[in-house]
């Protein structure tokens, strides 16, 4: 990993603090300077993790490009509480077509700028997991094979949420949602074969694809960052907690976003031009169920019937993910 | 107006035969259009294509009904397709075989007809010949010119090199030559023999 | 310079002279030449600064026009049928959006069945997308159009559909008279964007507009395709003077002044009927004919004066209102709305079937004498689907409609 890993055994929290470092190894967002492209007033839930992670990946972009960046963006609860008519919160140009087109029109505009001899302007593509993995999943295809020189960015809450939580192909099994009821003897979200795009966007052979959390700042941003540094299609899948879709206090989004990773259901990594080149490996691991027991969405697992088999199938899937990704062990 | 339609099959160069025989009329000042009939485009499946030639610009947009010509590419059409569909008593008839009229089974149908405006050229084996590719489209072109003096040879050949690369283009216009000679010759001595 | 040429390549090499900065193109006939061709002068360098994007379905075609567009780039894209369906979606964006984008449709018939020859149900599928609609006679105009399209397009701040009959026109191979680029140049300046992604002066494109302002930008979208009506006439004029000929404008007549009967209609037909119409006034009889150039914005005042002396109107169409009869005909009914004149649809040309000189003849003469039905279809075989309907009737497992058809008009 590209960042500076701190030891916090001063405070015995885990308080990620700037003012212990050194200030060109802080955040953007510590910075009192930071473009804030998404600025405040936008309309997004209290304790939106999307708002967030998108407030966290743009002005990093932003700093790492000079300030040289277009934005497209999918239909969705990022475009939709972003741009209340007649009100927009976005700093930087910024456009919004349709729903599963971002990447395409990114591929448009990273054209545009390469034909008009403006290599400094940097293009990213935004969506949510319904306008990434199932609509927008050909277009984004196409970018990557062509690769297009975009940095698509999916905030994944697991779910269509702006048009009420119904199921994607990103939410996990087990899950309920407005279309996947927790009744009857499969409650919630099947278990199917789930579609993971970061795998399959490093199938694709691109430059650079990351998985991030907005429970890991300094992770995120070093991520935008290195995918900033790299021109072709880059991917970043960054897990986005919604307090309404799930069913958790707005206060515990940032939580919720470390407990998926630390149960291995939401593996951290890098990867470069088909091979991961890093992981985050989980220094304090947690079973599944702590993870689930705290989100409404898996409430019918534990209560009135409780379903240990699913919740062991569950813990399965992250078992496998440790394995696959090597994400066991201290901290390295 | 003069109106050509060609049959062939697929990979014979049917369409190319009437783009080419359109730039000719052009770069001798006339109006030409050039039209496949389009069907599913594959090898062997049968082909037709137009082309009309006119002094004045060229509106009409139907496939040709009543052609003033008709090529025939290949002669195993001839009993399968109604090639000569519309063709008036003193139209032209241009096919590509070695044999004669009668070894097709024609013999009966061009008795009926206008004398001077038949002819046969092998047209396969010159460009085999020639170019060493069974593709019979340019001789026919060649032959057409003698036969019918809508175009000249000249505007064929020249029709030819603005359309392949120097080689080939080359081979196209010799075997259009040898099938033009090969068409005008008999018609040669027949006018003598019956002027003398 | 004259040229004898492909239609598709012609139009190619028209639009190569407009400078296009953003190529984007699926693959779909008959549409296909058009595209090679441009791909093949941006890889040989011909046509420079240009990228041309090779894309995954028609819908990222237009979403890269799109984004393109709006980032200031002269985009540029052409499709078909099918291909005009799959990117629906993203022509609504590009009208509503108003980004001047420029688009040939090879004119193909929409499937089920499945079918690849020409007619207007696809353009005619997406009349009210909002994108301005010109439909071209020949080769000539075809190629003409686009450089007005795209000076039409930068003006209005509006996407443009040039219509041309698939394979009619765009495989015929034809003289025409190609511009050079200082002609080109002349007459289409730079595009100076009205909104632009620029990270100078940034914007936000396309938010969300709600009850309370919706109308008023749907309506704004209204007003700028009837500024259209203005701008088109003037613009076909200047086209003429810079160009030495005609094309484009809203209508064309034909030997209409003194015409009894007057057949409307649009693209490549006209020729056929303008020979038609010849040979039917050395008959006698007095026809004339009326090409509607420009099909979106609807050109009713220019429609109206022109069929105002008839006394019978008929409008061929190569497109059918399942359930209602003539698409193009409800709009030539809407300018002739108060007037006397019978107007009477004839659909032709359905998926590819050859209109005649002959069948328009005695079309006509019906016409003429009064006696042709309000709604007829040309050249159908009626005994055909009499057939069919009859064994539908008699078998409940009647199989697939298409084979069945195939089988009776064959017979």
């Amino acid at each position: 990993m590209t960042f500076q890993p701190i030891k916090f055994y001063q405070t015995g929290t885990f308080t990620v603090g700037n003012r212990l470092l050194p200030p060109d190894t802080r955040t953007v967002q510590a910075n009192v300077r930071r473009t804030n492209s998404l600025n405040s007033g936008h309309r997004a839930c209290q304790g939106c993790g999307e708002a967030l992670g998108a407030r966290y990946a743009i002005d990093t972009a932003m700093d790492a490009t000079g300030r040289q960046l277009i934005a497209t963006n999918a239909t969705g609860c990022l475009e939709v509480f972003s741009t209340p008519y007649p009100e927009t919160s976005w700093q930087i140009p910024w456009i919004h077509s349709l729903f599963g087109n971002a990447a395409a029109v990114a591929t448009g505009v990273a054209a545009a700028m390469r034909v008009k001899g403006r290599d400094a302007v940097r293009v990213i593509a935004q969506g949510g997991d319904g306008g990434t993995t199932d609509i927008g999943f050909g277009c984004l295809s196409g970018m990557f094979e062509r690769n297009d020189d975009v940095l698509y960015i999916c905030y994944d809450n697991n779910a269509y949420m702006n048009t009420g939580v119904q199921r994607s192909s990103a939410t996990p099994p087990g899950a309920r949602t407005a279309t996947t009821a927790a009744v009857g003897k499969d409650p919630g979200n099947v278990f199917g074969q789930g579609k993971d795009v970061p795998a399959i966007a490093i199938a694709h052979g691109i430059p650079y694809v990351a998985t991030a959390t907005i429970a890991d700042l300094h992770d995120l941003e070093a991520k935008v960052r290195r995918a900033m540094q790299v021109r072709g299609a880059r991917y970043l899948h960054i897990l986005v907690p919604c307090p309404l879709g799930w069913g958790h206090g707005p206060e515990l989004s940032v939580t919720m976003a470390r407990l998926a990773y630390q149960s291995g259901l939401f593996p951290v990594y890098e990867a470069e031009q088909g091979e991961v080149t890093s992981v985050a490996k989980i220094r304090h691991r947690v079973a599944v169920e702590a993870y689930l027991r705290p989100q409404k969405r898996f409430a019918h697992l534990f209560d009135p019937a409780p379903r240990p088999d699913v919740i062991a199938a569950i813990q399965a899937q992250a078992d496998r993910n440790i394995r696959r990704y090597g994400l066991a062990g201290s901290e390295s | 107006m003069f109106q050509v339609r060609i049959h062939g099959r697929g990979g014979q160069g049917v369409v190319t035969a009437a783009e080419l025989l359109s730039i000719a009329a052009f770069r001798e000042g006339r109006h030409a259009q050039a039209f496949p009939s389009f069907g599913s485009e594959r090898t062997g499946a049968p082909v037709v294509a137009f082309c009309r030639l006119d002094t004045r610009p060229i509106r009409l947009r139907e496939p040709v009904g009543q052609p003033d010509a008709v090529i025939i590419q290949d002669p195993t059409l001839l009993h399968m397709v109604d090639v000569f569909a519309g063709l008036p008593r003193n139209g032209y008839i241009l096919v590509n075989t070695g044999r004669d009229l009668a070894a097709l089974g024609l013999a009966d149908f061009v008795r009926e007809r206008q004398p001077g405006r038949i002819a046969t050229v092998p047209a396969t084996e010159l460009a085999l010949k020639h170019i060493g590719r069974p593709v019979p489209n340019a001789a026919l072109l060649g032959a057409f010119a003698a036969l019918t003096g809508q175009v000249s040879l000249d505007s064929v050949a020249a029709a030819i090199a603005e359309t392949f690369g120097e080689k080939l283009a080359r081979a196209n216009i010799a075997a259009a030559s040898a099938a033009y000679d090969a068409v005008l010759a008999p018609r040669v001595e027949d006018s003598h023999a019956e002027a003398g | 310079m004259l040229k004898q040429v492909e239609g598709s390549r012609a139009v190619a090499e028209a639009v190569a002279l407009c400078r296009p900065e953003v190529i984007c193109a699926y693959p779909i006939s008959p549409q296909t030449h058009i595209v090679e061709a441009l791909g093949e002068r941006v890889k040989a360098g011909t046509l420079a600064p240009c990228e041309f994007i090779n894309v995954e379905s028609e819908f990222a075609a237009m979403s890269v026009a799109i984004g393109a567009s709006a980032a200031g780039a002269r985009a540029y894209t052409a499709t078909a049928s099918q291909g005009l369906l799959f990117m629906a979606e993203a022509l609504f964006n590009a009208s509503g959006l108003g980004l001047p984008i420029v688009m040939t449709v090879a004119n193909r018939a929409i499937g089920a069945p499945i079918n690849i020859w020409n007619d207007h149900t696809d353009s005619m599928s997406q009349r009210d997308c909002g994108w301005i609609q010109l439909f071209a006679e020949d080769n000539q105009e075809a190629l003409d159009l686009h450089i007005l399209a795209f000076r039409l397009a930068e003006e209005l701040s509006l996407p443009v559909m040039v219509c041309m009959d698939g394979f009619i026109l765009t495989h015929a191979v034809e003289r025409v008279d190609m511009p050079s680029q200082a002609q080109v140049d002349a007459y289409l300046p730079r595009f100076e964007p009205r909104q632009v992604l620029d990270p100078a002066d940034p914007v936000s494109i396309g938010a969300m507009v709600g009850p309370e302002a919706f109308m008023e930008v749907r309506y704004l979208a209204h007003v700028k395709q009837m500024q259209a009506l203005e701008l088109i006439p003037a613009w076909a004029t200047e086209f003429h003077r810079t160009f030495g000929r005609e094309a484009g404008g809203l209508v064309r007549t034909y030997r209409t002044a003194d015409a009894e009967t007057i057949v409307v209609a649009l693209g490549s037909v006209l020729g056929t009927l303008k020979d038609t119409c010849d040979e039917l006034r050395e008959m006698g009889l007095r026809i004339g004919v009326v090409g509607v150039s420009c099909f979106r914005p609807w050109p009713a005042a220019a429609v109206a004066h022109a069929l105002q002396r008839a006394h019978h109107v008929v409008v061929l169409e190569k497109s059918l209102a399942v359930g209602l009869g003539g698409i193009v005909s409800q709009n030539v009914r809407t300018s002739l709305s108060g007037r006397s004149a019978s107007v009477n649809t004839v659909v032709a040309g359905l998926g590819g079937r050859p209109i005649t000189r002959a069948s328009l003849a005695r079309m006509i003469v019906d016409a003429d004498e009064g006696r042709l039905d309000p709604l007829t279809f040309l050249d159908l075989d009626r005994a055909a689907v009499g057939r069919v309907l009859a064994r539908e009737r008699e078998v409940r497992r009647s199989g697939p409609i298409a084979e069945r058809m195939l089988l009776e008009v064959k017979r």
